[in-house]
């Protein structure tokens, strides 16, 4: 029975779970966001009731980009509170979460009671988000869901010398032209994302245990490597690409109680 | 004939026009899309502002040929120009202007077609600009006769002035002023007494006239009782609610940076100090339901302030301190009209931008304690490097140490292209329900 819902209309994808009474991720769906938001989040609503009874009267938060084009939303709370809400719910303790999604990447240090203690987003660029490998995979003509694999599968391993996305593009077309064979750059392209976002890690100082979320760490590479880079141990939750939703939707609960 | 023209545009015409705008001004309605849900009504004074500052402005349009003109950079000792009746121009001012107009871009790309990069000071890229394009929002300003740098709020002055200096072929008065790292050691103080004592020749020589001592010891006067009543009003911003936000004090922060040493701007800021010392005992705060207050560092972002203040206001967010605008006022004490020389020399040295990291740390959590206050937010001025330099272990110290909640701000105080509106509202918002929780 689903007692909230949380919506998270990303940059890349829209998502919506439901909790029930006792914030138990109930149901969800993804897919690829929409520019028309309102018609897209109806769908949604379409989908949920129709697979789990009705849902007039719950409350409904938005979250993501996209938020404030939510209509139907009862609140629109931030990404950056949704995330560590569900986080928190999910693994019950405070830290670093790191998520990384499509064209905005976050670090929010989550304090014991699972409150947002500090945050720091990437700023006017792309390239330490999921866009930045979503670029260079169509460019190797390497499947988005295979580059990690094949990353790791790579002993050898370049340095991409910009992590800028669109300058990347135009160093590795160089080093295909150079003979350098598409796995060691895959590894390189990982390796530069992972600096960026480590770099980020590291500006507001990181508070273990680390943890991620969003849509690029079903990429194995990604996990490996920030391990590598920082030495902590990765936590991650059960559906890390669905933890904004699944915030929202917790803080929607609260509105039912009060 | 100029000379007449200039009485008749400026002190006449143009003054009694300027004071007919005012009256009709203070008796017009709050303008309909004043936020006044969310926000006090705009101060009184800001009537007079506008005309202080277009009477400025107006000035200098008719100025060449009839007074000396020179222009200075914001933390440059301008009272011995004053006292030799210089008309004195600020292009970080008109700078500022031309932003909270949004021409700044439009000029801004009018230096860097000339090959300015522009990485360069947005202020810097706006005043070449306007130099090169003869374009500007208050009509046309006056070609200087001599030039004023001081490098105690950056380095950058001095090449910028350098570029004007060959642009009009007229002398340039550079002052250096060493770094402080702690206090200012006396013969720092006494290199700049020294600069500051070399520099009356030659500003003699544009003027030609010969400075008087007893009228520079006045200008001193009045630079200290203006910046003194400028400090009153920023600590006026104790009280709470606070009767004025930063974004206020940005708008009438303008006659004390570019007329400072007059008689009128001694007698605006007295009439402001009446006005928010009356909200205050009305009880009336900047922001309408004030639940959280902040501080600001670095500049202001110009063409921005008003979405911020309505941003912020709505959320119940006052914006009451900055180290920005507190650094017109903090050195008041320093300035001795009995030792004008040696007192500018003091006084000219010490400016926030002219000191350590550290120093300015300090001054932040000063600041919170004494504004009592929740949180910062930190502007990181992609054009004023030594501003923003050091705010991100700033930050995280104000975090770490003093468990004062602080955010980056990523933006530039001039250039709108280094704005992002949508990240910058994704930031304030998250940064907002972190205060709430």
């Amino acid at each position: 029975m689903i007692a909230s819902i949380g919506i998270d209309v990303g940059s890349t994808t829209a998502k919506i779970v439901g909790v029930d009474l006792e914030g138990k991720f109930v149901w969800s769906y993804i897919e690829p966001a929409d520019p028309r938001v309102e018609d897209q989040v109806q769908k949604f609503l379409n989908l949920i009731e129709k697979e789990t009874g009705p849902i007039e009267g719950k409350p409904i938060v938005a979250t993501g980009y996209g938020r404030n084009l939510v209509h139907q939303a009862t609140k629109k709370v931030t990404e950056i509170t949704c995330h560590a809400r569900g986080v928190f719910k999910q693994l019950g303790h405070g830290g670093t979460l790191v998520d990384i999604g499509g064209q905005d990447s976050k670090v929010i240090i989550i304090g014991p009671n699972g409150e947002v203690v500090d945050f720091t987003m990437n700023d006017k660029c792309a390239a330490g988000t999921g866009r930045f490998l979503e670029n260079t995979a169509g460019r190797l003509r390497v499947k988005l869901q295979d580059m990690g694999e094949v990353a790791l599968a790579s002993r050898d391993e370049v340095t991409i010398s910009s992590t800028c996305t669109v300058f990347a593009e135009s160093e590795i077309i160089s080093m295909i032209a150079h003979g350098v064979k598409v796995e060691p750059i895959l590894k390189g392209l990982h390796r530069a994302l992972v600096k960026r976002i480590v770099a980020m890690i590291r500006s507001v100082g990181l508070v273990p245990p680390l943890m991620l979320s969003g849509g690029v760490v079903k990429n194995p590479a990604i996990r490996k490597m920030i391990e590598e880079e920082t030495g902590e141990k990765v936590i991650l939750p059960d559906h890390p690409q669905f933890m904004g939703a699944y915030g929202a939707a917790l803080i929607g609960l609260k509105l039912v109680r009060n | 004939m100029r000379y007449l023209k200039y009485i008749w545009n400026v002190k006449v015409a143009g003054a009694l026009f300027l004071k007919y705008q005012r009256f009709k001004s203070e008796r017009r309605r709050v303008p309909a899309r004043w936020r006044t849900d969310i926000l006090a009504p705009p101060l009184k004074i800001s009537a007079r502002t506008k005309e202080l500052i277009s009477k400025h402005y107006l000035e200098g349009r008719y100025a060449s040929g009839v007074k000396p003109v020179a222009w200075v950079t914001s933390g440059g000792p301008v009272e011995i120009l004053q006292a030799l009746g210089f008309y004195v121009l600020y292009p970080e001012n008109h700078g500022a202007l031309c932003g909270t107009r949004r021409v700044a871009v439009e000029l801004s790309e009018e230096a860097e077609n000339y090959g300015f990069s522009r990485d360069i000071c947005s202020y810097a890229r706006t005043d070449i600009g306007a130099m090169l394009s003869g374009k500007t929002p208050v009509g046309r300003l006056p070609k200087p006769d001599l030039l004023l740098a001081c490098t105690n709020i950056c380095q950058t002055v001095l090449f910028w002035y350098r570029v004007l200096a060959r642009h009009f072929k007229i002398p340039l008065i550079l002052i250096d002023t060493p770094f402080v790292y702690d206090d200012a050691p006396e013969h720092a103080i006494q290199y700049v007494k020294k600069q500051l004592e070399e520099s009356i020749p030659v500003a003699e020589r544009v003027a030609r006239k010969s400075l008087k001592y007893k009228k520079l010891k006045e200008v001193v006067r009045l630079s200290k009782e203006a910046s003194e009543l400028w400090l009153e009003i920023m600590y006026r911003g104790r009280a709470k609610p606070a009767p004025i936000s930063v974004f206020d004090q940005f708008i009438h922060m303008a006659p004390i940076v570019e007329m400072r040493g007059k008689p009128e701007t001694v007698d605006f800021y007295a009439l402001m100090l009446k006005e928010v010392d009356d909200r205050i005992k009305r009880g009336i705060g900047a922001v309408k339901r004030e639940k959280k207050r902040l501080l600001w560092d670095n500049l202001p972002i110009w063409y921005k302030l008003r979405f911020l203040a309505e941003f912020l206001g709505e959320r119940g967010i006052s914006v009451v301190a900055s180290t920005y605008t507190m650094a017109w006022g903090e050195l008041a004490p320093l300035i001795d009209p009995e030792k004008p020389l040696e007192s500018m020399a003091k006084t000219y040295i010490y400016p926030i931008l002219n000191r350590g990291t550290g120093y300015k740390l300090e001054k932040m959590r000063e600041m919170v304690d004494e504004f009592d206050l929740d949180g910062a937010i930190l502007h990181s001025d992609r054009s004023c490097k030594p501003y923003s330099i050091g705010q991100v272990d700033q930050r995280n110290r104000l975090i770490q140490e003093y468990g004062i909640p602080a955010l980056l701000l990523e933006a530039d105080h001039n250039d709108p292209r280094a704005f992002a509106d949508e990240q910058v509202k994704a930031r304030l918002e998250s940064f907002v329900e972190m205060l709430e929780t």
